[in-house]
């Protein structure tokens, strides 16, 4: 075998590997997605259709239909858009001002807004779940969206300054020579550039919120006040006597717009985490 | 005094320039402030005021009746004493930490391979492979665990009947929730599942830094694929490396949904404890707030611990830039 066959071997071989291992993560999404549109048969069936050739949209139907499904999707993206409308603003001026100024407690600030998207959650859920319930906020979506925003705000603080790098500072300094104000830059100048990161940031933080489980699970006990992530963990009842076709209709449901959202940005933010680590 | 209007004028500009000046001085000044003091501000009274209602309560008896009342009783560090004379607590806190430390370390290896592995890979395959690993990140943990749980169940889950064509046993009915190692076991499989792409993907990027020149280099000159990746890789994708396992291992430390959910409410018991449930089901379930706060108190403590590194990383990148 001449050197270039050889090589040419050892290149499928790895590419073998990589669509085993493709098909090996991307299975358990396959399957939901494959048990969704099965008729009920099939899918207890103990020799399993790996796609049905009679595919049905009954389940669909089924997952909507069920009590609280519409309300909850409603609750969850009141809470959604709240959230990130109203952190995605804050965060955006607190951004600018960690990019592009030094300050005396700048210090002190990035190591709150790292800090905090560190505290594990459950650990938070007693003191929230007591002062909510002092001030009549349990079982409110208002207290939710406050809740949320504690780990939003930070979140979005970090990625929107990392973008905000990204833009050179000469184009605002010769804006304000050009005898723009500090305002007129901001409106002119920060803001259209700035439209792409805002677009990303926003999208993040939509999807962490609409996931989001335990504050939601704590917070909100009325069926009718809860979120789709909850509404979803209640489905099934007892073990025995689960609607799978139903429940993973429920589940594909629940995916799809994050899923929608997180392709669309996620080479533009997955790197806030590690940012300055990687230089991508 | 006599002024001529024009000396008046010029002087009355000059004042209000100059005013206007040290106006402007301490607008600049105080601008990065005003920025950040919403968010500060908002930060402050969301989490400052629960925080402090944190430590509070860890001193205090505090159940359903108090909270109705809205008044505890103090009992100074009753609670504390109680949680760490607590065998489930050490116990707890020593399965969590095995646990973490096995998902950890299995999903850096993992995840190392798997970036090795889009290396490797011609430029179809990559893009086929990164984008399952992408798909596979954006599922929505919930929904990662309904599926877990249908692929999983004993009458007719998918993995038994795999399972049991490899010939790898008989799976037929096995029930993967039956042992508190197993169970774990299962959760272990999906957080690891879940971690993988941010990690590969991660690791995939920093490999990029890893000049080609040098690999070819030290190839020519005779060395074998696991010097190269000891010498030359792994130094230069170290800070990433550091970065994500101090990450995973402060997020699966606290980890609560996937093991509360997969392993079920009524399944749940102190001998499958994690330490986010133990304070879940302590805590809130058992309406005992003041000793959950307490445990809370004990567990942030644990986590600000295992954070500093990562913190202390961050903050550097964020104040050179």
């Amino acid at each position: 075998m001449s050197r270039r066959s050889r090589r040419r071997a050892r290149q499928t071989g790895w590419d073998i590997v990589g669509v085993l291992v493709f098909a090996v993560m991307v299975f358990p999404v396959f399957w939901m997605i494959s048990t969704a549109f099965k008729p009920s048969d099939e899918i207890v069936s103990l020799n399993p259709t790996w796609v049905s050739l009679h595919p049905t949209i009954s389940h669909f139907r089924d997952a909507i239909n069920r009590p609280y499904f519409w309300e909850d999707v409603k609750n969850s993206l009141i809470v959604v858009s709240a959230t990130v409308i109203i952190s995605v603003t804050l965060a955006f001026l607190a951004a600018v001002g960690l990019a592009r100024y030094r300050f005396r407690v700048r210090t002190l600030f990035i190591v709150l807004v790292i800090g905090i998207q560190m505290l594990p959650q459950a650990g938070l859920i007693i003191p929230l779940y007591v002062v909510l319930a002092r001030y009549h906020q349990v079982n409110a979506l208002t207290g939710l969206v406050v809740t949320y925003m504690t780990f939003v705000l930070p979140f979005c603080v970090w990625t929107l300054r990392g973008f905000l790098l990204g833009i050179p500072k000469d184009l605002e300094e010769a804006a304000m020579v050009d005898g723009s104000t500090r305002l007129g830059v901001f409106v002119k100048i920060l803001l259209p550039l700035m439209g792409p990161g805002l677009v990303a940031t926003s999208v993040f933080a939509f999807v962490t919120t609409w996931n989001e489980y335990i504050f939601a699970r704590v917070l909100l006990n009325d069926q009718s006040k809860q979120t789709i992530t909850v509404w979803l963990s209640y489905f099934y009842g007892t073990s025995r006597h689960t609607d799978w076709g139903a429940l993973m209709a429920a589940s594909t449901l629940t995916a799809i717009p994050v899923v929608i959202f997180f392709l669309l940005v996620q080479r533009r933010i997955a790197f806030g985490l590690t940012a300055g680590a990687v230089r991508g | 005094m006599q002024e001529t209007p024009s000396t008046a004028i010029a002087a009355g500009t000059t004042a209000s320039r100059r005013r206007r000046r040290s106006r402007g001085r301490f607008l600049q000044a105080a601008t990065p402030y005003l920025l950040i003091a919403p968010v500060v501000i908002v930060i402050a009274v969301i989490l400052g005021y629960p925080l402090y209602w944190l430590a509070k309560l860890s001193t205090q008896r505090y159940g359903l009746f108090e909270l109705i009342q809205h008044a505890g009783t103090s009992i100074g560090l009753d609670n504390y004493r109680s949680v760490l004379h607590d065998e489930i607590f050490w116990r707890t806190l020593l399965r969590t930490v095995v646990f973490t430390g096995c998902i950890v370390g299995l999903t850096m290896t993992i995840g190392m391979a798997l970036a090795l592995l889009l290396v490797r890979v011609s430029r179809p395959v990559r893009l086929l492979l990164s984008s399952g690993l992408i798909l596979v990140w954006s599922m929505p943990v919930v929904v990662a665990v309904q599926v877990w749980y249908w692929m999983t169940n004993f009458q007719n889950g998918v993995l038994n009947y795999v399972l049991t064509q490899l010939h790898a046993g008989d799976y037929f009915q096995h029930d993967w929730y039956a042992t508190t190692f197993s169970q774990l076991g299962m959760v272990s499989l999906l957080i690891i599942w879940g971690a993988l792409p941010f990690v590969a993907i991660t690791l995939f990027a920093g490999l990029a830094q890893v000049p080609g020149d040098l690999v070819e280099a030290a190839e020519v000159d005779g060395a074998r694929p696991w010097r190269v990746f000891v010498d030359i890789t792994l130094p230069i994708i170290k800070p990433i490396l550091l970065i994500l396992t101090s990450l995973s291992i402060i997020w699966d430390f606290g980890v609560f949904t996937q093991p509360y959910l997969l392993i079920g409410q009524s399944k749940i018991h102190t001998g499958n404890y994690l330490m986010s449930i133990y304070l879940f089901e302590e805590g809130y379930f058992k309406s005992d707030f003041g000793r959950g706060a307490a445990i809370s108190v004990l567990m942030l403590a644990i986590v600000a611990i295992l954070s500093i590194v990562y913190v202390r990383r961050m903050v550097r990148i964020g104040s050179e830039a």
